[in-house]
């Protein structure tokens, strides 16, 4: 289901950065909720045993995923959850406009999932004639400006507060000029209480499926997920299997990571179990796979499955804080979305892992220690085997190889470069050279490190 | 006709028979040693820091009492409130079929927790305690009364005791409702509590 992009990472990261004043607001920003995420971290002597548990127990889950989720699907049906199946993101989608015409209902509200994303729900929604409000605050600003979100906790991160002020003008009416966030955020309640009053189907996200109790737990700090769930009369949580969990006491261990990872929060508000329709209630529960079972079989990279989404990654990555998360064009961005998108569709996202350092911090903060910058660097590989890499990337490589597997023509051009940089600068400050992108060539020295020490060893 | 039921066996199907190809060797579970996890000198005064870290207000109180005159007080001032805590004061028969419509003007809601956690200022409610899963989200203030004894120290104390789900529905709440969507600025009062005060009995 992923969209082929018209732009790659680089060419979207060229546009974002352009706006400097508001590059370096980003990257502050987020760096600053990363060094919440440090604080909160290190107010726990033992985080890095929990990091442990969190990755041994997800890998167990892995591995027994067969059985944990056919335990799950036997324990929900029993608790009064219908539960549904969906190998791509098109049957999720079909799935969930079939329960809405068997019940011939109009008002839809939906919480966080960033699985309805990845599988366009709500494009798929809107060409059948369905509205679907989206009622976490970030996600209904950018639903209201036809946009995406750009960060799976923090969906409006790419905005200030002025484009939010304009954007409720033109929708809720909000005073033109007044960019109070708490304005504007009980503008929003006021407008999406009406909404959640009158809705008749709930749409939410799952954090944890317990395979033991056959429920699932939804995570937020509005409130939105519940406000929605307990008011309509039918509840559909999507899920990607990889959700599950073996047992309700696992639950001690991600929920004590997953906010401190994702905002510095020692928990989130809500952490709402879900194991049974209330009266008269529907519950759904679509299970879905969309590439997950193919990653499961993928050794080097199925550790990813282990994601609990808590963009910890995203906001210790100095590419995501640089170039925004819409220049990553995939539901899930960041180093995670790096390593995740290129299974789902590797030509449409064959650029991705190349948006990295691979400088490493992402894995450092891992809370189920994905390796990830490995698997950046492992993906680069699959990609150039497959042929799929940048021309000029491939060009450069080849070119780097000749020169240093011969010493002789390294040496000289060696030589030849600095000559260049020294005396005929304008060939290599221009814009033609990427690497002078954003940057200031440096100064030649007057010898390369061999002749220095070929000199000084004579003396 | 291929009835939607069986179409969708057959993803069931494809699924799991995919994950059964590709799951790697089993591994064991690992065992939660809580000696290796952190410890408060006092559970409540860490519980009542981290609340009021979180924008909710902590107070102890004597006994019902003091939650009786609070309720008397509200009366008085005429806002519509709705207790849910069987020890001071009825319970209205009506309130688990209210709807999102009839509970929209609850200015105050009173319920009772369960177990509560140190390390994180949270209180466990279940459905049987909140008698409508809406209550607890849609009112605008709530009061919830905790006992100091079952103030445990972490999320892994309270899963031992927590481990029922029978009542079909319950949750960890910490703090009022925020968001911070718009330039990372804390606003509390999103969608849910506008306010949150825990009243701590001993």
């Amino acid at each position: 289901m992923s969209s082929q992009a018209n732009f790659t990472h680089a060419e979207a990261a060229e546009h974002f950065i352009a706006d400097e004043p508001r590059t370096d607001w980003h990257d502050d920003t987020l760096w600053f909720v990363r060094e919440k995420r440090d604080k909160a971290a290190h107010s726990l002597p033992e985080w890095e045993q929990l990091r442990q548990w969190a990755s041994d127990i997800k890998y167990h889950g892995l591995s027994h995923m067969h059985q944990l989720l056919v335990d799950f699907e036997k324990n929900a049906i029993a608790n009064g959850i219908q539960v549904h199946w969906a190998v791509d993101g098109k049957e999720h989608n079909e799935i969930i406009y079939n329960i809405i015409q068997d019940n011939q209902v109009h008002r839809i509200v939906k919480s966080k999932s960033m699985l309805t994303e990845e599988c366009h729900l709500n494009e798929f929604l809107t060409e059948k004639g369905v509205e679907i409000v989206d009622t976490d605050l970030g996600e209904r600003i950018v639903q209201f400006r036809k946009e995406t979100p750009s960060h799976i906790v923090l969906p409006a991160i790419h905005l200030k507060k002025q484009d939010v002020s304009e954007t409720f003008h033109e929708h809720l009416g909000t005073e033109k000029g007044n960019n109070d966030p708490q304005y504007l955020t009980e503008a929003a309640r006021g407008h999406l209480r009406d909404k959640f009053i009158a809705s008749e189907l709930a749409i939410t996200g799952v954090n944890f499926a317990i395979a033991e109790t056959g429920g699932f737990v939804v995570c937020t700090n509005e409130g939105n997920a519940d406000m929605g769930a307990h008011a309509a009369k039918i509840h559909i949580a999507c899920m990607g299997f990889e959700k599950i969990i073996p047992k309700a006491e696992h639950l001690g261990v991600f929920l004590r990571l997953l906010a401190r990872s994702a905002t510095g929060q020692p928990i989130t508000t809500y952490s709402s179990h879900f194991s049974k329709p209330r009266a008269g209630q529907q519950m759904h529960i679509v299970i879905v796979d969309n590439g997950r079972s193919r990653q499961l079989g993928r050794e080097s990279f199925r550790n990813s499955l282990k994601c609990i989404r808590c963009a910890a990654c995203f906001n210790t990555c100095p590419v995501y804080r640089r170039s925004g998360g819409h220049s990553y064009h995939t539901a899930v961005a960041g180093p995670i979305g790096s390593i995740l998108n290129p299974n789902l569709d590797m030509q449409a996202n064959k650029d991705l892992p190349f948006a990295s350092t691979l400088c490493g911090s992402c894995s450092n903060v891992c809370p189920v220690k994905i390796n990830i910058h490995e698997q950046l660097y492992l993906w680069r590989q699959e990609i150039t085997k497959e042929g799929m890499a940048a021309k000029g990337k491939t060009f450069a490589m080849w070119g780097m190889s000749e020169v240093l597997a011969h010493p002789a023509i390294y040496r000289m051009a060696g030589k030849m470069g600095r000559w260049v940089v020294k005396h005929l600068p304008f060939l290599t400050n221009n814009g033609m050279n990427p690497w002078f992108k954003q940057r200031e060539m440096p100064e030649a020295p007057k010898e390369s490190f061999r002749e220095w020490y070929l000199n000084n060893k004579k003396k | 006709m291929v009835s939607k039921q069986q179409e969708e066996m057959s993803a069931r199907e494809t699924i799991l028979a995919g994950i059964m190809a590709n799951q790697p060797l089993g591994q064991e579970l690992p065992m939660i040693d809580l000696s290796a996890v952190i410890q408060y000198e006092s559970n409540l005064s860490q519980f009542k820091t981290v609340l009021e870290s979180i924008g909710g207000k902590a107070v102890e109180i004597n006994g019902w009492t003091a939650l009786q005159d609070m309720m008397q007080s509200d009366l008085a001032q005429g806002k519509r409130l709705v207790n849910a805590i069987a020890e001071i004061g009825s319970i209205d028969p009506t309130l688990a079929i209210l709807e999102a419509a009839e509970l929209a003007t609850v200015q105050r809601a009173y319920v009772k927790g369960g177990i509560a956690v140190a390390e994180n200022g949270s209180i466990w409610l279940d459905e049987a305690a909140m008698v409508n899963r809406l209550l607890p989200f849609i009112a605008e203030h709530l009061v919830i009364v905790i006992e100091a004894k079952n103030i445990v120290s972490t999320m892994h104390h309270a899963y031992q005791q927590v481990s029922s789900f029978d009542t079909g529905f319950g949750m960890f709440l910490a703090g009022p409702s925020k968001t911070a969507d718009i330039e990372q600025s804390l606003v509390i009062g999103a969608h849910g509590a506008r306010s949150l005060l825990v009243c701590i009995i001993p």
